[in-house]
């Protein structure tokens, strides 16, 4: 089903018309709004009245997350604080988070995409959803609860931590769609299994995102649980989930461009690509009033294609990702930087030693392994302080980072040491192949 | 008596053990007592050595971390209740004995090397 039919399949001119209006006005207010953004659009000698149409938005200045961070909290606010109802917040490459700001309007769009992706995928009204990402700060929890109530289904707000709960749900409410990570609804599928209750569930779809997945995947969830399994893309920065999501021919993601203007370009020329090059996608919000952001880099890096869409539908689509042009790496759906992990040594140790990150996927579980180095500086006689200082680590890590690791302590020269930069990340989980 | 002491840190894995016992050899180092301390993941090998500083500096070279602090060395007798007697001196003075392993050698009969939170106000206990 089409949720908006008169956006999601409108003609390839209007919605350039669309967008460029939305684009001029959006530039218009952020100029006047930001002073961040006031002072780089002057440095770069682009004022508000250049820009006029889509083409136009090679000549506004980028954003990074390092924006997001150097104006932490506030700083890029461009509605009063009063208008403001809503806060979310993902991880930062260091201490602090990203904090993103929603004005009632933002979260009324949110929810509208959510409730496309979600149509997108066959849920209509009549089913029942579990929601089983996190409720809180992170938007998954709450952004996909908005859109499926936006939809006008039943939701089921599990959130995360519980899937005997969730199972027991699951088959008593007669759940028919959920939303959760892929790999978490992989663990859901064993758990059903091996209590032989596959056959007592009523699923019939799930919208999975938040972490990056392969089609191997999806045809694991779709065959073990005898459901359609859709793709879900978004970031906390743009909005959260619901920025693009996968219709039933499955070739690619649909970005919703009547409010997220999508760009590839070159992360090193930083120059526009072509359309169907691969490259680092880059997104300005048409329509968020809180915190807009103008060529936002996301470091993913994928491809773009244009033409209309088997399902009718004609908003370009988001090809497979092919990585991150940054270290980011996404950990049961958490965004993790070995800068953090750094600061989290830091914090303990009072010095970075030489580490080294391992993350796997074992029964489809994500596994985060930092392995330390053992120097002189924290080293001890006393079995109990060495295992004090693990546990340290491995807190000071979860606090930073969100999430657990394990830590293990190993001999000096036991992890590569390179000339120049040395490697401190492998990831064995082979998500872009 | 408050002597010097070695630890050495090692992954709980086959063949640690034998290469740093290897590289003390090469230094010439002797070893009058050891003890062997595991977790599931990691070990401390911790030894009474003749020449502790050398040892530290061929263990270093060779990329090993190690590190020397005191214990104390008590000459045991046998006798029946000699140790109990010992620990309770220890014990009574309010220390914490951390750990503690037997050392042999053909001067005396034994001795013990213990590892308390206060090496000195355990050597003044004993006297």
């Amino acid at each position: 089903m089409i949720w908006n039919e008169a956006k999601e399949c409108m003609s390839r001119d209007e919605l350039a018309v669309l967008q460029g209006a939305r684009l001029h006005k959006q530039v218009d207010r952020i100029y006047h709004n930001v002073e961040f953004y006031r002072k780089k659009m002057q440095a770069a000698g682009v004022e508000p009245g250049d820009i006029q149409t889509v083409e136009d938005v090679t000549k506004l200045p980028f954003t990074t997350y390092a924006d997001l961070r150097d104006n932490y909290p506030y700083g890029l606010l461009a509605v009063p604080r009063s208008e403001i109802v809503r806060v979310h917040a993902s991880s930062g490459t260091t201490g602090k988070p990203k904090v993103l700001c929603y004005t009632r309007r933002d979260v009324e769009i949110w929810s509208e995409c959510v409730t496309r992706a979600m149509a997108m995928a066959g849920i209509t009204r009549d089913d029942i959803i579990q929601v089983g990402y996190g409720y809180g700060l992170f938007t998954g929890g709450l952004g996909a609860h908005y859109g499926a109530e936006n939809l006008g289904a039943m939701v089921i707000p599990m959130s995360t931590g519980n899937t005997k709960k969730l199972i027991d749900m699951m088959i008593d409410c007669e759940v028919t769609a959920i939303a959760c990570t892929p790999s978490y609804l992989l663990h859901v599928a064993e758990a059903l299994e091996e209590q032989n209750l596959v056959g007592k569930i009523k699923l019939k779809y799930a919208v999975c995102g938040a972490e990056p997945w392969t089609d191997a995947m999806r045809d694991q969830i779709e065959k073990r649980l005898g459901i359609k399994a859709y793709d879900i893309y978004g970031l906390t920065e743009i909005l959260g989930p619901g920025v693009a999501c996968d219709c039933s021919a499955h070739k690619g993601l649909h970005i919703y461009e009547d409010h997220f203007l999508p760009e590839i370009i070159d992360p090193d020329s930083l120059e526009q690509k072509e359309h169907g090059e691969l490259g680092e996608l880059c997104i300005t919000t048409l329509t968020k009033e809180g915190m807009p952001l103008l060529r936002y880099r996301t470091r993913d890096l994928t491809s773009l294609e244009y033409d209309k869409c088997e399902c009718g539908r004609t908003m370009a689509r988001i090809q497979r990702f092919r990585g991150r042009s940054d270290d980011m790496l996404v950990i049961r759906g958490v965004n993790v930087f070995p800068s953090q992990v750094e600061h989290a040594l830091l914090t303990v140790a009072g010095t970075t030693p030489n580490y080294f990150i391992t993350v796997d996927r074992v029964n489809n579980n994500d596994t985060f392994d930092v392995a330390i180095e053992v120097e002189e500086r924290f080293f001890s006689d006393e079995v109990k302080k060495l295992e004090k200082l693990r546990a340290e680590v491995e807190d000071a890590i979860h606090q930073t980072v969100g999430i657990k690791a394990k830590v293990k302590l190993v001999e000096p020269n036991a992890l590569p040491h390179s000339e120049g930069k040395t490697k401190h990340v492998e990831d064995r989980r082979k998500l872009t192949e | 008596m408050i002597i010097k002491q070695l630890s050495i840190f090692l992954e709980n894995r086959p063949g640690t053990l034998d290469a740093a016992l290897g590289i003390l050899k090469e230094a010439e180092v002797n070893i009058c007592a050891l003890s062997l301390a595991d977790t599931s993941e990691f070990g401390l090998l911790r030894v009474i050595v003749d020449k502790p500083d050398e040892a530290k500096q061929a263990l270093r070279s060779a990329g090993y971390t190690s590190s020397i602090n005191e214990v104390l060395s008590v000459e045991l007798k046998q006798e029946v209740g000699y140790l109990s007697s010992i620990i309770k001196k220890i014990s009574t003075a309010g220390i914490n004995v951390e750990y503690m392993y037997a050392s042999s050698s053909s001067v005396s009969d034994a001795s013990m090397i213990i590892k308390t939170d206060d090496s000195a106000k355990a050597e003044q206990a004993l006297s």
